[in-house]
């Protein structure tokens, strides 16, 4: 796993580009790739590359180039089937140098030119460079698993894994919020690709492939996305036998595949949950001793999840390490995650990961498995429950035993006041009539996330007058997308809005890399995904069962309870984090009416409340789901602004183990 | 009803809440609509309605009717008193 960066000239008179700006923007990725630096550069165009060795570990440096040195390519990411292209490409009388999947890469897109992408299974992010004809590829793996940004300043085109690297190549880049990705993280829970929180930045999006030739841009295209049956078209034909005895097959070869492919140990995160307890099952399978895991364990014990770890490892005989959170702890990493993940988020839920990551490392593991992909995949998420049975309601809207259904989904609301039925049919029964419009799973969650807004500063509503993120967002949605079961429907609307933009960055790649430590993601596999894809809403969502059909594959794998458990969604303390008497200086720096005033994204008045508020409450135990978004949303926009914006980009430059300059 | 009440109940809606522009929240609109409120912000209206005026509110009285708009809350709130 590593770091890229680069700048090409679009323009004729383009500046070229320099050493020292190669080098700082790969001195900002260093997290990313602390082993060995390297930077090409010619007239036009300059590639920054910082490596952490996974494969081929003595001769895989980068930039690397074809047999006549006129493509080049840096490349942060595995490609799984590596070994079998390369056989291909062989056959095809292509010769290599290496035993690195890079430069399979390389000769794939010389014989395949843009095809070679949809070839690859795996996660990348790759930029391309061939000298002859002038043309800059960029392309990002299927679902947005490594990360990939670019911008335009003077003529030039910079592109990067982080945020930080690019700012750390032009320096002179007005580095300003852009106001429609504050809009659309306080209504998504974060960013959806292209767009990001800074103006003038664009995220490749996944699946996409983006070209320019001679300065010009000529192709931006999907050569994937998601797809799902219409009608009988495309849609599993087997049982549900068959169904979990393909998806165990999928499963362990993209197990295998993920422990195999590495020159280096390969350990497995264990959260005791269903889809982590699979995939560290299926990997301890194929290295029955010595295999390593690692858990997150909580002092809060309404988060905590240990009985269930422990069952797993004594099941499994791992190696096995943990780290135990406290409130303190994600309070005084915050800052260091906000930094790494580069964009506001309303959870702290990426800190207690970034915690974990740096146990992996320090244990000496540098590649990981989890189970991120799974709720996406196999439709996991309470939400898609909770969709299911408003849709049901929605036939009947005036039914008083329908909605009895939500207590099955929220057993607390049995429980609390609030159960009082007209209340909890107020609260889940807004917008029924709008049961068979696109974006109804979603509504619940969007429109409390985008009540937030309401603290936002006078001038940053004005800018946003008029914009509507829901309806932007859903005019893009795929022509055939009304004609798929509703429940894919749903699981588009979740991958579109969060896989790439929150799981697999903020508490993904940003966390994991963080720390040196590369994620690798089975239920992310191609042909998991596109076997997951094809399945009967019923194999996936059963009446309101979620994953049945990999509970099935679980069962000679993992302990009863696990898959017996009723989900429990990764959450950690929010808002009390950041509360008690001993929180670190940042808070309260960054919650003043100067630095809120600074930062133009919030009304200070209105921030000053919400936190007196909470601060008068800490003690009466939980606060509501609205307080704490706008809490974390507060602080983690804070950080960004003040370490992102005002701040000054990098300006380190590493030594450069491989430079070519031509 | 009265007036002052009423200004009770809304400016604890105002503060409370966080609202930003005081214009825009319409004491007949639903609060769980607006996302004002969510379903744990409808406990810290009961806890101030049993505090600041000294009501009990029963179990079978958690209503929107009652408890949903400022102007509900401040009739609900009358009506218990007298």
């Amino acid at each position: 796993m590593c770091g890229i960066a680069g700048i090409v000239g679009l323009a004729a008179d383009a500046e070229a580009p320099s050493r020292e700006a190669l080098a700082r923007m790969a001195g900002a990725l260093e997290h990313r790739g602390p082993d060995e630096f390297g930077v090409y550069r010619d007239r036009r165009a300059g590639l920054a590359h910082s490596r952490l060795s996974i494969i081929d570990l003595s001769s895989g440096q980068q930039p690397m180039a074809n047999t006549d040195n006129t493509v080049w390519i840096s490349f942060n990411g595995e490609i799984f089937n590596y070994v079998e292209l390369r056989a291909e490409l062989e056959a095809l009388g292509h010769q290599f140098r290496t035993k690195s999947d890079t430069e399979v890469i390389i000769h794939a897109w010389e014989a395949w030119g843009d095809a070679a992408f949809d070839k690859m299974n795996g996660q990348w992010a790759v930029a391309l460079w061939d000298s002859k004809t002038q043309t800059f590829v960029l392309c990002r793996d299927r679902v947005g698993v490594r990360p990939l940004y670019y911008a335009e300043h003077q003529g030039r085109l910079l592109f990067a894994s982080e945020v930080k690297a690019l700012f750390a190549g032009a320096p002179d880049f007005p580095r300003e919020l852009d106001p429609n990705g504050l809009d659309e993280t306080f209504t998504f829970w974060t960013v959806v690709p292209p767009q990001t929180v800074f103006r003038g930045v664009r995220e490749l999006e996944p699946g996409h492939l983006r070209v320019w030739t001679r300065g010009q841009l000529t192709r931006d295209v999907a050569y994937w996305q998601p797809t799902y049956p219409v009608g009988t078209a495309g849609r599993f034909q087997g049982s549900l036998e068959d169904a979990t005895q393909a998806l165990a097959h999928a499963l362990e070869e993209a197990t295998r595949l993920r422990m195999v492919r590495a020159d280096v140990p390969v350990g497995s995160y264990l959260s005791g949950g269903l889809d982590s307890s699979l995939v560290a099952a299926m990997a301890a399978r194929a290295k029955p001793s010595g295999f390593k895991t690692f858990s997150l364990r909580f002092e809060d014990a309404e988060y905590d999840e240990t009985p269930y770890q422990r069952a797993m490892v004594e099941r499994l005989r791992t190696e096995h390490a943990e780290v135990v959170v406290s409130r303190q702890d994600i309070a005084e990493v915050f800052p260091s995650v906000i930094r790494f993940i580069e964009r506001p988020v309303v959870r702290t839920a990426p800190a207690p990961l970034f915690l974990l990551s740096r146990l992996v490392q320090r244990s000496g593991i540098k590649v990981v498995l989890t189970g991120e992909g799974s709720d996406e995949m196999l439709a996991g998420y309470d939400l898609f429950r909770e969709a299911k049975v408003r849709r049901f309601w929605a036939v009947s809207p005036k039914s008083p035993w329908r909605p009895k259904l939500l207590e099955r989904l929220y057993p607390y609301l049995a429980r609390s006041p609030v159960s009082q039925q007209a209340l909890t049919r107020q609260f889940f029964g807004r917008g029924l009539e709008r049961a068979k419009t696109p974006g109804f799973s979603h509504e619940p969650r969007w429109s409390s996330t985008s009540a937030l807004k309401r603290m936002f500063s006078a001038e940053l509503r004005a800018q946003l007058t008029g914009r509507d993120a829901v309806k932007n967002l859903l005019a893009t949605l795929p022509p055939e997308f009304s004609q798929w079961p509703v429940l894919a429907q749903d699981q588009y609307l979740e991958v579109r809005t969060l896989l790439s933009g929150y799981l697999l960055s903020s508490q993904g790649d940003r966390m994991l890399m963080g720390n040196s430590v590369e994620g690798r993601f089975p239920f992310l596999d191609r042909e998991v995904i596109a076997l997951a894809n094809s399945l009967p809403s019923a194999f996936k969502l059963k009446v309101l069962d979620e994953k049945h059909v990999l509970k099935r594959v679980a069962r000679e794998l993992v302990t009863d309870d696990i898959i017996a458990r009723p989900k429990q969604p990764y959450r950690a303390p929010d808002a009390l984090s950041f509360m008690g008497e001993q929180r670190p200086a940042w808070v309260d720096e960054v919650m003043s009416e100067a630095s809120l005033r600074d930062a133009g994204i919030f009304d200070p008045k209105i921030v000053a409340q919400l936190w007196s508020k909470c601060l008068a409450r800490r003690d009466d135990g939980q606060f509501s789901n609205s307080d704490n978004m706008a809490v974390v949303g507060v602080l983690s926009a804070q950080l960004m602004h003040r370490q992102l914006v005002r701040e000054a980009p990098g300006t380190k430059q590493p030594v450069l183990k491989t430079l070519v300059e031509m | 009803m009265s007036a002052e009440l009423k200004d009770k109940v809304r400016s604890f809606i105002i503060s409370n809440f966080y609202v930003s522009d005081p214009s825009t929240l319409d004491d007949g609109m639903s609060l769980l609509d607006a996302g004002i409120v969510d379903s744990t912000g409808v406990l810290e209206i009961i806890a101030f309605i049993e505090s600041e005026f000294g009501v009990a509110v029963a179990d079978a009285e958690m209503l929107p009717e009652n408890l949903d708009a400022v102007n509900n809350i401040a009739a609900y709130v009358t009506r218990k008193k007298t």
